[in-house]
């Protein structure tokens, strides 16, 4: 039988991030948590970045769905731990590499090594001859990098 | 008067990130290279991401009914208690990477010590900002090294931006009196242990920029008793206009 736990679970978990759709919040691991108080679902919701703006539009997202399933819904928003792209599921990063972005490296690495490289591999031939071509891409988690192998330009998930 | 102490203490924190953000926020459509247009406005959102963070909590803490927001654009400017360091102008590209990686390189052992912090929610706010700190002295350290080990022009520049700013530094290490209680019950970091941490991570990289930190004979101080340079109050003009204006406004 199926609880109302993993009902409400399952209708949040399948909430597309709204910048990068082929992932849902549990895939990048911001869902954290939804359990059943007082007769309404409670999920909890984790920022990726301090002033990542589509946090409250991820909230209302999951909240929306929740009510669709027919539950009364509520967000908490925590804080820690806090999130890391270690917390993106090996489902998660295979979705992102599919859909044309390179997953983080995994474990991160020192953010502070002045003009560190990061071995970043093509999501499309795979090859590790890229090239960063901006810190920062579309949102505040992806860099622009180039394939120098292939020639794709592609955004790569930011280890942090 | 514990709790004010307290309140007081998180809005000095809160107003450093968010008047640096509104800084970093008026390269936005004018920075040299499309790159560092994104660069320097993604920092500004992890700014503004923390400024939240830690207004809301001040205002939980207050117990007012304020929220972030009416601390954010309803207070004058006597009341912002900000480093006078982030509320200097921009000025050329030097100015705001040698205004950056000093902060920065200030508020990445602060957080890092804010891990330890008895507030729940400040050790939240500390685990995002920690990390965010470290790529904010990456990027600025980078391109304080291009600037001061590159042409003769960005040399100048770059000399010419350490002169205008050094003078803000002490403010950094300073505990005003609602720090230090915060600091006492460990709720904050205590700012005065923190010089060597930031002289660990800023004297590499001007060594390696050919720049050196000019001894301050007039630091300059005041911006946690609310004395601000001119330049707050035109900050604030545009920042707080349309709440000014169009109170409540929302949309």
């Amino acid at each position: 039988m199926v609880t109302a736990r993993e009902r409400a679970w399952a209708a949040a978990a399948a909430v597309p991030d709204p910048e990068i759709p082929c992932v849902t919040v549990a895939d990048l691991g911001i869902l954290r948590d939804v359990h059943i108080e007082d007769g309404a679902a409670v999920a909890k919701v984790t920022p990726t970045y301090s002033g990542c703006p589509a946090t409250s539009f991820i909230e209302d997202a999951i909240a929306e769905a929740l009510r669709k399933a027919g539950f009364e819904a509520r967000i908490e928003r925590v804080l820690s731990p806090p999130w890391t792209t270690d917390w993106i599921t090996p489902e998660g990063r295979r979705k992102l590499r599919t859909y044309g972005i390179a997953p983080p490296a995994e474990g991160s690495n020192s953010k502070r090594a002045l003009f560190g490289k990061t071995s970043v591999s093509c999501p499309r031939c795979s090859s590790t001859d890229t090239e960063r071509i901006s810190e920062f891409g579309s949102t505040p988690c992806k860099a622009q990098y180039r394939c120098r192998a292939c020639s794709e330009p592609f955004d790569y998930f930011k280890c942090i | 008067m514990r709790d004010e102490s307290l309140f007081n203490a998180l809005i000095e924190l809160a107003d450093d990130h968010s008047i640096l953000c509104h800084r970093l926020g008026e390269w936005c459509g004018h920075a040299p290279i499309l790159e560092e247009d994104l660069a320097l406005t993604n920092m500004a959102l992890d700014l503004i991401g923390t400024a939240r963070g830690l207004y809301a909590r001040a205002a939980e803490i207050e117990g007012r009914g304020r929220s972030e927001d009416d601390l954010a654009y309803l207070r004058n400017e006597r009341q912002f208690r900000n480093l006078i360091l982030v509320e200097r102008p921009n000025g050329d590209f030097a100015h705001t990477m040698i205004r950056q990686l000093f902060f920065a390189a200030f508020m990445e052992p602060y957080w890092q010590a804010a891990l330890e912090s008895r507030d729940e929610t400040v050790r939240g706010i500390a685990g995002k900002a920690v990390k965010e700190m470290s790529y904010h002295i990456r990027h600025a350290g980078e391109w304080v090294i291009r600037l001061g080990d590159g042409t003769e022009e960005s040399a100048t520049r770059a000399k010419a931006a350490m002169e205008a700013l050094h003078i803000y530094v002490d403010e950094l290490f300073h505990s005003s009196p609602a720090a230090a209680a915060a600091a006492g019950i460990g709720m904050l970091p205590d700012r005065r242990g923190l010089r060597a941490a930031w002289n660990g991570i800023t004297a590499p990289i001007l060594a390696r920029a050919g720049l050196e930190l000019p001894q301050a004979a007039n630091p300059q101080t005041g911006g946690r008793a609310g004395l601000h340079t001119e330049d707050l109050g035109h900050i604030l003009c545009e920042m707080q206009y349309l709440q000014r204006a169009y109170p409540g406004a929302t949309w």
